[in-house]
């Protein structure tokens, strides 16, 4: 029986390397599930849900030669694998600001003490080289509501100096 | 009255384009009444397109009125609907009948004039706005074989647009 493994691959970013590492894949009888590709700050980065009949090692030497081959570290990790049962967010916050040390964590520790389950966050270092900028978007489970993040987020706004948006999420079902 | 099954993605006939309805019958409001039940038994839709059932009329239902503080028109029955003009954009998520266990960010038309007949021809026309205007728009794209897949716009999208929202005189005074 297959069982699931993230797949994860950090290096230098190139154009090609998703397209060989499924190739890799694909050809070694492996199947993809759930993935999220993104350059971050020149590199390139990706995490791969795989379903495979071996086990860590034998996918380790199955992807071995094309990772080695683009320069890439890549680490294989067995876990608990589940499609088909996403969490909806209910709520997307954006928070930017001038960019210094310690956004994430005082924006992040804020919501999640008011119960706030994120599911998604990409954020982003915008502006010039003298000025950067920080820009979050983050999605998420309000768990305890949404009317208590709102008010954290406008203190966090008003003592940290940064701007921030809360909008619920109303999935439209049609 | 019956509920029908729902087509899902991949079934091909969801990519066909629907005809007009030139017989307002009893068959035509038998139909009615069974997609309405078919749509109220499903968890949370508020609309259904007759190609959604395996029938190619240009048909819809749509009904917001569940949702708390939003403007719209009730349960209304539109039938060869046609969107006379739009104004604005706005991003939001929507799922599917069609497509279970996915949801996606969607760029509509914020307001919409819209011309529909009704069960029994009569030629109506409707405002309409924001949460209304999505969901009529997401069932008229059923119309002509389009899905939110067809639709789909990434999570940077999103914080552009929102941004360049905010910063357009027009959206600070709506």
């Amino acid at each position: 029986m297959k069982k699931w493994f993230m797949l994860t691959l950090v290096g230098k970013d190139r154009a090609g390397i998703v397209a060989q590492i499924t190739r890799a894949l694909y050809e070694g009888e492996c199947n993809l599930g759930e993935a999220s590709m993104v350059r971050l700050g020149g590199n390139f980065t990706v995490m791969l849900m795989v379903q495979f009949a071996g086990n860590e090692q034998a996918l380790d030497d199955l992807i071995g030669p094309v990772s080695r081959s683009f320069d890439l570290r890549h680490h294989v990790d067995a876990i608990e694998g589940e499609l088909l049962h996403h969490l909806e967010p209910d709520v997307r916050i954006t928070v930017y600001g001038a960019d210094r040390a310690g956004i994430i964590a005082d924006a992040t520790g804020t919501l999640a003490e008011k119960g706030f389950n994120i599911l998604n966050l990409e954020s982003d270092v915008g502006g010039t080289t003298e000025t950067p900028i920080y820009v979050m978007t983050i999605e998420g489970v309000a768990e305890q509501g949404i009317e208590v993040l709102e008010e954290a987020l406008q203190k966090l706004a008003q003592e940290k100096g940064l701007e921030t948006q809360l909008e619920p999420i109303d999935t439209l079902i049609g | 009255m019956a509920v029908l099954d729902i087509l899902v993605y991949p079934d091909p006939r969801l990519k066909q384009i629907s005809q007009p309805v030139t017989e307002f019958d009893d068959n035509l409001r038998s139909f009615i009444l069974d997609l309405e039940e078919t749509l109220r038994a499903g968890p949370g839709g508020v609309g259904i397109a007759a190609p959604q059932v395996g029938r190619f009329e240009r048909i819809v239902i749509v009904d917001v009125s569940s949702k708390p503080k939003i403007k719209h028109h009730g349960r209304l029955v539109l039938i060869n609907p046609e969107i006379l003009s739009r104004e604005g954009s706005a991003v939001g998520r929507e799922g599917c009948l069609s497509v279970p266990e996915y949801t996606g960010n969607v760029a509509r038309a914020k307001f919409i004039t819209l011309r529909a007949q009704d069960e029994c021809g009569k030629t109506q026309e409707f405002q309409m706005e924001r949460y209304e205007a999505r969901a009529v728009q997401h069932e008229m794209d059923h119309l002509d074989g389009l899905l939110l897949l067809d639709r789909l716009v990434s999570r940077r999208d999103l914080f552009r647009r929102q941004t360049q929202e905010a910063a357009s005189p027009k959206s600070k005074t709506s």
